[in-house]
């Protein structure tokens, strides 16, 4: 390892040795030059010239929005998904602190962490879907409580806020600053109830921002309770999302979680897959939308294959109590739900609008820098989060 | 934990405190009356005739400083948002929109537009059916309408606008934009019922445009461009709640039915005499979307003039202000739940350690 004290100096060298110290994940085998990162790193390159012409040249050039269209991929998978993927953090945080179920310890710091790089990821992507970034903290400072994109505008911030200070203490702890990490563990529940109402809220508000179309949406997905809709498939999307990072990180970097950890998980996504299955068939039955269920062509199209994807075949896979002994089950059942929540969001952000917009005489399909960015954005993500299972100590008191 | 349970319940209990106490002073719920001195237009289709002078005089009478199509350079502009502050603007416009050089052969006299954009604030189309000859006909025949901005009264575009960019005036019930304040999300396009406002997609630094209802004109007590440079009264400018009667008038009359039409100005001495022609379904903007302060006539029905026929009748912030008013009881419930359920199970963990230290 290099001792940067030499070239910087005790104090700066020193906390930078320190920061950069992997003894305690070297059980986990993490290789940052690998081609995989490499590939990250393009990607991320990628975004980043984009980032640059989007700036300069406006989003006419660099996408394929327009008037009829004006949110497209940037808005419906980094900020309505990347939110979505996020939702594990404030669940397994609650559990943790809050109900003292203390099993769920050990995976807690890494769905934190990884919430913090979705909401990151949307941060970034909106920074610059919006056509003025440099002023996008205007609604910090110009109130307007009826927009619900202000009520998101500021959640985002605050819960962003709320995220780096529960992921604080692993750093605090690498430089050894222990007022610092007292600090934080002394405001730890109260942040963490903070996080938890900030969650409940900026899960429900994304799907409340479509409340106001009316004329607009499709009825198979516009329905008064679509707040509710976007807060129940957030939560079965957080419990996918999470057990699918401790499975997958569990398989790369050679650590093992308890079993009984993936078995709750695998329990609440049945629970709540099966609480937004019946919400999304009354909903869908008791509204206009039973009458274009399966003559809408590619939207109902697109509704069913949410459904069964995110939905239906998960739950099913995952409804006996010995599937949820099988690890590999639950990593399936996982993927699939994250798909298909992701696929509802496309289908709200994007798909749902087009009755409308051809109707007019219009239409949209994400151009090549739009694809790039949103690219860029994800590689950015996992490798942020690679970085951090290297040089923090993400996974504390699991066996290997 | 090392904090002490104590400690943190009175910590609750004074946040809850206050979470409670501000709960009554959210109540910024957007109006749905008409303000009293509102102004707006009424768009009789069956005495237009096409001419697009509307469209020419919007354009020139909105390029000026106040205008809704007027901008300043991209540097004066970014400056003006950063330090978040509106200034006066004074010098001319560096590229009036209506000078497009990019048609051949115009020499830059006119731009041909095809549809509302950032640099065409209301525009004339026409409907076409079988042979065309009839005018106002449905079948067979041909019509013009007319579509710009509608200044609701309780409009959605407004309520959306998460810097208040948007604003409606309290007097005239004007839908205006302070450029200034807009961090261009578009939001306002996605939710405005009839797809009005548009975005200057080429621009670096773009605005969102729509008809502002001549704002800067009626400051200096003008009216609207397209209502002064209407030959035929098709577009008149009004007191709305004169135009909702005068509008409710006509659509009463038998058709054929000589009548004096006054052009410009509801109160207006000079008139086009001509007989009434068949309005088809409704008076457009009574009711649509909670009613807006411009309102139209027209023989064709406006389901087939291409107006969607979904809209509600209902004011549209109401949809989204039934969730918002919700927020403050979703952080008082979490926390006195959270903190209850925090108390009971650190306790019952409590119990259970204290157990096994008994067992050792």
């Amino acid at each position: 390892m290099i001792d940067f004290t030499t070239s910087l100096g005790p104090k700066l060298g020193g906390t930078l040795n320190k920061l950069l110290d992997d003894r305690h994940s070297r059980h986990l085998g993490i290789k940052m030059d690998t081609p995989f990162t490499r590939v990250l790193i393009l990607l991320i390159l990628g975004a980043a010239l984009v980032a640059g012409y989007r700036v300069i040249f406006g989003l006419g050039a660099s996408t394929n929005m327009n008037d009829y269209w004006p949110w497209g991929l940037w808005i419906a998978f980094d900020v309505l998904g990347g939110v979505a993927m996020a939702a594990g953090a404030f669940m397994i945080a609650g559990a943790v602190y809050i109900l003292n179920l203390k099993k769920y310890k050990c995976i807690a710091r890494a769905s934190i962490l990884n919430a913090f790089f979705g909401y990151l990821l949307a941060a970034i992507s909106i920074t610059f879907d919006v056509g003025r970034s440099a002023v996008i903290w205007h609604p910090l400072i110009m109130w307007q409580i009826n927009s619900v994109m202000f009520i998101v505008a500021l959640h985002l911030v605050l819960y962003l806020t709320t995220l780096a200070t529960e992921s604080s203490p692993m750093v605090f702890e690498k430089l050894g600053w222990q007022r610092a990490l007292n600090n934080v563990h002394r405001i730890m529940v109260g942040a963490v109830m903070f996080g938890v109402a900030l969650s409940l809220l900026h899960q429900s508000s994304l799907g409340a921002n479509y409340l106001i179309l009316p004329s607009k949406l499709s009825p198979l997905w516009y329905s008064k309770h679509i707040p509710y809709m976007f807060l129940v498939s957030a939560l079965m999307m957080g419990f996918s999302m999470v057990s699918f990072e401790t499975i997958l990180t569990g398989k790369v970097f050679n650590h093992q979680v308890p079993k009984n950890v993936l078995e709750g998980l695998a329990k609440g996504i049945v629970c709540f897959g099966s609480l937004y299955f019946v919400m999304k068939m009354v909903t869908v039955f008791s509204g206009p939308g039973r009458t274009v269920l399966f003559s809408d062509g590619f939207l109902s199209f697109m509704w069913l294959l949410e459904m069964a994807v995110g939905v239906i075949i998960p739950v099913l896979l995952l409804a006996k109590t010995a599937s949820r002994k099988h690890t590999d089950t639950i990593f399936v059942a996982s993927i699939l739900v994250i798909l298909g929540v992701l696929l509802n969001r496309l289908n709200v952000g994007v798909f749902a609008v087009s009755g409308y917009a051809n109707h007019v005489g219009s239409d949209y399909f994400p151009s090549l820098m739009e694809f790039i960015l949103t690219a860029g954005m994800i590689a950015f993500a996992v490798l942020g989060f690679k970085v951090c299972a290297k040089y923090l100590n993400l996974f504390p008191d699991t066996g290997h | 934990m090392t904090i002490s349970r104590r400690g943190f319940l009175k910590g609750v209990a004074g946040s809850a405190a206050v979470l409670a106490a501000g709960i009554p002073t959210v109540e910024a719920k957007m109006s749905t009356e008409l303000p009293p001195e509102a102004v707006g237009l009424l768009y009789d289709a069956t005495l237009c005739i096409g001419c697009k002078s509307c469209m020419v005089n919007c354009k020139t009478k909105n390029s000026v400083p106040g205008g809704a199509l007027y901008k300043d350079g991209i540097v004066p502009g970014v400056v003006d948002s950063l330090l978040c502050r509106k200034s006066e603007k004074t010098a001319a416009i560096l590229s009036p929109p209506y000078e497009t050089k990019t048609i051949r052969g115009n020499e830059g006299i006119w731009d041909a537009s095809q549809d509302l954009s950032g640099d065409t604030l209301n525009i004339i189309k026409a409907y076409r059916n079988g042979t065309g000859e009839t005018k106002d006909s449905p079948t067979n025949g041909h019509a013009f309408f007319k579509q710009q901005c509608l200044h609701c009264i309780s409009p959605a575009c407004v309520s959306v606008c998460p810097p208040g960019a948007l604003i409606k005036d309290p007097k005239t019930g004007i839908v205006y934009y302070d450029a200034y304040r807009c961090i261009g999300c578009r939001y306002c396009q996605l939710a405005c019922p009839f797809t009005i406002p548009r975005y200057e997609w080429n621009s670096a630094w773009p605005e969102i445009r729509k008809c502002q209802l001549c704002r800067h004109r009626v400051a200096e007590g003008k009216y609207a461009a397209c209502a002064e440079f209407c030959p035929t009264g098709a577009t008149i400018f009004g007191n709305v709640t004169a135009l909702r009667e005068e509008a409710k008038k006509r659509f009463a009359m038998k058709p054929g039915t000589i009548y004096d039409f006054p052009v410009q100005t509801l109160d207006s001495k000079n008139c086009s005499t001509r007989p009434v022609a068949s309005y088809a379904d409704k008076v457009y903007g009574l009711t649509e979307a909670g009613g807006t302060q411009n309102l139209m006539l027209s023989a064709v029905s406006f389901e087939l003039l291409g107006f969607s026929k979904d809209i509600p009748a209902s004011a549209l912030p109401d949809l989204t202000w039934a969730y918002i008013a919700k927020i403050p009881w979703v952080f008082l419930g979490v926390f006195l739940g959270g903190t209850s359920l925090y108390a009971i199970t650190s306790r019952r963990n409590k119990n259970s350690a204290d157990k096994e230290d008994h067992h050792d």
